[in-house]
């Protein structure tokens, strides 16, 4: 008996102490670094990550947005494929965002997400990401993280080195992967060296309202222009462009541009060209290209179909470009957070090379020149060379900077991480990715101020690391710390599409300019309606528009007749919600479309047409209140020609 | 012995309440005494204590009138039963603060202040929604009720 009764005292007792560790262990476990890997990629429920990392999507041609530490999604922004989930190339309001000079496209493949810049440092504005199969650039507000412009590119075939920053963000540039014929015509594949060109697109972005523009391009040789990346500090006001395939084949590239042992980093004088241009050197050309932009106050988009865009030819351009020749299909070209290094990542090379900015200024004063291409003065090898790291691993693709002087290159052949010091040249770590790492990201580690704590790696391929989910498996993305000495790897993480390539940055330079409602007093959509006496149903012809309201948890009207089969019907719907995360959804049975996502204070547009008579249920889609279930309507549709009035009401 | 036994359940009880986050609130006592009488109860938020002045503010109504049209009607209708319950007659059930408290902080009113509560339940549920006013938005909406 005593016993038992001291048993239970102690098992009380230490039910007690039990309380007190796990009480005391609340709210102080997103320490710092150091410990075990899972206490390092923890964020406690009700936590939030250090970090935003906005990792492009690929081919799903969307833009995913994930904590860190914890890796966690947070949000797909669609951008250049619809998403019935929001509703976004469905709705009224967003099918101008896709329009193009080849009509609406529902698709793209999206690479390289790159943040805007102030002063060399991401400040948080903007996201741009590139559209590779039908040439175009995204811009992504990121107080609202929606994609509120895309801009097409004439005169190229495939946007891929592409939407990188100069410093201040005065222009996103695009460089085509593919050279086409300029302007394009029928012709044969076989004048490809001959005719076809490669255009370096650089768009100019309005400094307060982020709106882009064509400011010029520059008529290239058709040579692959692969990646980008701006100059900064002492190098602002150049572009470097990496390319391959300078032996201009349009066959069999796998064998045929490998031939050349050193491919070309066009630099392009950025500032320059403008004085060109301001000279009148531009040649005005017919083209045909989209410019789409989402206008927040109508909380429309429109799309306008360009006709024209300024031309810069090298060779009327004297100083506009050069060439460095790089080893061997050259991917990546970065620049140090100083401005003096560029460099080049030979992909099918077991080498860095590092360009050094100092010596390719004197190299040009002295015109030290190793004889020309398509008239562009190509430097001598050996006089921009500052450095090569020699690696020790097979196949560099990409290389971001810390703050510490170091930098990192991700090696896809060998399958790892090689950590590097800037000026030296040594190799100081290597850690192995799973499997077939193509492009990393350092938070900032494209721009000066990078915050070199984590690196997250973006896999190719993903094979045995998570659970098997038949032939298709999902791709992937690993964090390490980088902190420390010696790189460790953290986590594993799935992605959406293939993430080619990531962009982070510090939370508090996101936050504070996160949009939480779009106030109904700013709503100047032509279509809202601001309070639910002003609902109505109006029919002009075929056409019949619906102005709705929604509130938990009622639309208003909820009960429409006069509808005929034939109709265009427009269901405008305003949101009169005012708090946070209360949007509404909206959906009618058969419409060929999606659904909407209405945010609190905006208005959105589905189009229904109707197919057979009948009465037919809409619904909210978006549990918004207990009584959810019940926000719930009808249409009547009556045959064609029939008589039945138009009549709306709720709750009469 | 059974007493120590009872101590320790006693200590483990006060770690659980401890743990589950505490709610203290230094006028808790006070809100207990009123929250009862509708007529009494300030209700719980920002408004602690409004004086209303005997002469009616026209414009400032008048503004109010704006507002409630634009943010409220979708739920509230002046003189009948709709999503949420009418305005007229208001000053003789509530108290000028609690009004401002249930427009200003409607998610924690219907959580915890007794009436808030039962109003809940008398209409189904369908939660006051947070139209995100000002106070002085608010402050308008009272002083056009006050007309009504």
């Amino acid at each position: 008996m005593k016993n038992k009764t001291l048993l239970i005292r102690i098992l009380i007792s230490l039910l007690g102490i039990a309380l007190i560790a796990s009480c005391g262990s609340q709210g102080s476990n997103n320490g710092a670094l150091g410990g075990d890997a899972a206490a390092q990629v923890y964020v406690a429920p009700g936590e939030q990550d250090e970090f935003y990392a906005f990792i492009s999507g690929g081919f799903s041609g969307q833009l995913t947005v994930h904590g860190l530490p914890s890796c966690r999604l947070l949000k797909t922004i669609p951008v250049f494929s619809v998403d019935g989930e929001k509703g976004y190339g469905f709705n009224e309001e967003t099918k101008p965002l896709l329009n193009t000079s080849h009509g609406f496209i529902p698709w793209d493949d999206s690479h390289h997400p790159e943040l805007s810049q102030t002063n060399g440092e991401t400040d948080g504005r903007w996201v741009f990401i590139n559209g590779n199969n039908t040439p175009r650039v995204a811009r992504v507000d990121l107080s609202l993280f929606e994609t509120v412009e895309i801009i097409e590119l004439p005169n190229s075939g495939g946007n891929h080195s592409s939407p990188f920053t100069t410093m201040n963000t005065e222009y996103v540039v695009a460089g085509t992967r593919f050279g086409v014929p300029v302007p394009q015509k029928d012709q044969s594949i076989k004048n490809y060296a001959s005719k076809f060109k490669g255009a370096l697109s650089f768009i100019k972005v309005d400094p307060e309202s982020g709106e882009m523009s064509l400011a010029f391009q520059v008529l290239m040789p058709a040579f692959d222009y692969d990646l980008a990346h701006a100059g900064k500090g002492k190098s602002h006001g150049w572009m470097f462009f990496s390319s391959y395939n300078t032996e201009e084949s349009h066959t069999l590239l796998e064998v045929n541009a490998s031939q050349n042992d050193k491919d070309f980093i066009a630099a392009v004088n950025w500032k320059k060209a403008e004085e060109f241009l301001a000279q009148g050197k531009a040649h005005k050309m017919p083209a045909r290209y989209a410019h789409n932009l989402f206008d927040e106050k109508t909380q429309t988009a429109t799309s306008t179909i360009m006709t024209e865009v300024n031309v810069l030819l090298p060779e009327e351009c004297p100083g506009l470009v050069y060439f460095m020749p790089t080893p061997k299909s050259p991917h990546g070209v970065d620049v140090n957070p100083t401005g003096e290094y560029i460099v080049g990542s030979g992909k099918l090379s077991a080498n860095l090379t590092a360009h050094s900015f100092t010596n390719m200024l004197d190299a040009i004063e002295n015109e030290k020149f190793d004889g020309d291409a398509y008239g562009i003065p190509i430097l001598n090898f050996d006089d921009t060379v500052a450095g090569v790291v020699e690696s020790g691993g097979l196949g560099p693709l990409h290389t971001e900077f810390d703050d510490r002087g170091n930098a990192y290159t991700s090696f896809f052949i060998t399958s790892e991480v090689v950590k590097w010091e800037v000026g030296t040249w040594e190799v100081l770590d290597r850690a192995p990715s799973y499997y077939s790492i193509g492009h990393l990201m350092v938070p900032g580690g494209d721009s000066q101020k990078p915050e070199g704590k984590y690196l997250v790696a973006m896999n190719k391929i993903t094979k045995d690391r998570f659970l098997p989910t038949g032939p298709e498996v999902a791709q992937s993305a690993q964090l390490y710390d980088i902190s420390g000495d010696k790189m460790k790897l953290l986590y594993d993480f799935p992605t959406m599409g293939e993430p080619h390539y990531a962009q982070g940055i510090s939370a508090g330079r996101i936050i504070p300019n996160s949009k939480k409602i779009f106030r109904l007093e700013d709503n100047e959509h032509p279509h809202a309606i601001k309070n639910e006496a002003e609902s109505k149903v109006v029919r002009n012809g075929n056409t019949v528009r619906v102005y709705m309201t929604s509130i938990r948890s009622h639309f208003a009207p909820d009960n429409i007749e006069g509808i005929r089969v034939g109709d265009e019907v427009y269901f405008h719907i305003t949101n009169l919600e005012q708090d946070y995360d209360v949007p509404h959804g909206f959906s009618v049975m058969g419409a060929q479309n999606a659904e909407l996502l209405i945010m609190p204070g905006q208005t959105e547009t589905l189009l229904w047409k109707p197919l057979y008579e009948g009465v037919y249920p809409f619904y909210c889609t978006d549990f918004c209140s207990a009584l959810h279930q019940e926000m719930q309507g009808y249409v009547r549709v009556s045959p064609k020609g029939s008589n039945t009035p138009i009549t709306w009401n709720v709750g009469g | 012995m059974k007493l120590a036994n009872y101590l320790l359940i006693g200590i483990l009880a006060s770690l659980i309440i401890g743990c589950s986050g505490s709610e203290s609130d230094s006028n808790g006592k006070q809100a207990a005494v009123n929250a009862n009488d509708p007529m009494l109860s300030k209700g719980i938020g920002p408004i602690s204590s409004i004086k209303l002045d005997p002469k009616i503010d026209q414009t400032m109504a008048n503004k109010g009138k704006e507002i409630y049209e634009l943010k409220c009607t979708a739920c509230h209708k002046l003189d009948e039963k709709f999503i949420g319950p009418p305005p007229i007659g208001i000053f003789e059930r509530r108290s000028p603060e609690w009004i401002m408290n249930m427009i200003l902080n409607p998610e924690e009113m219907i959580a915890k202040d007794p009436t808030a509560v039962k109003l809940l339940a008398e209409y189904n549920f369908a939660p006051m929604a947070n139209q995100n006013l000002t106070e002085e938005e608010a402050r308008a909406i009272l002083e056009y009720f006050r007309t009504l």
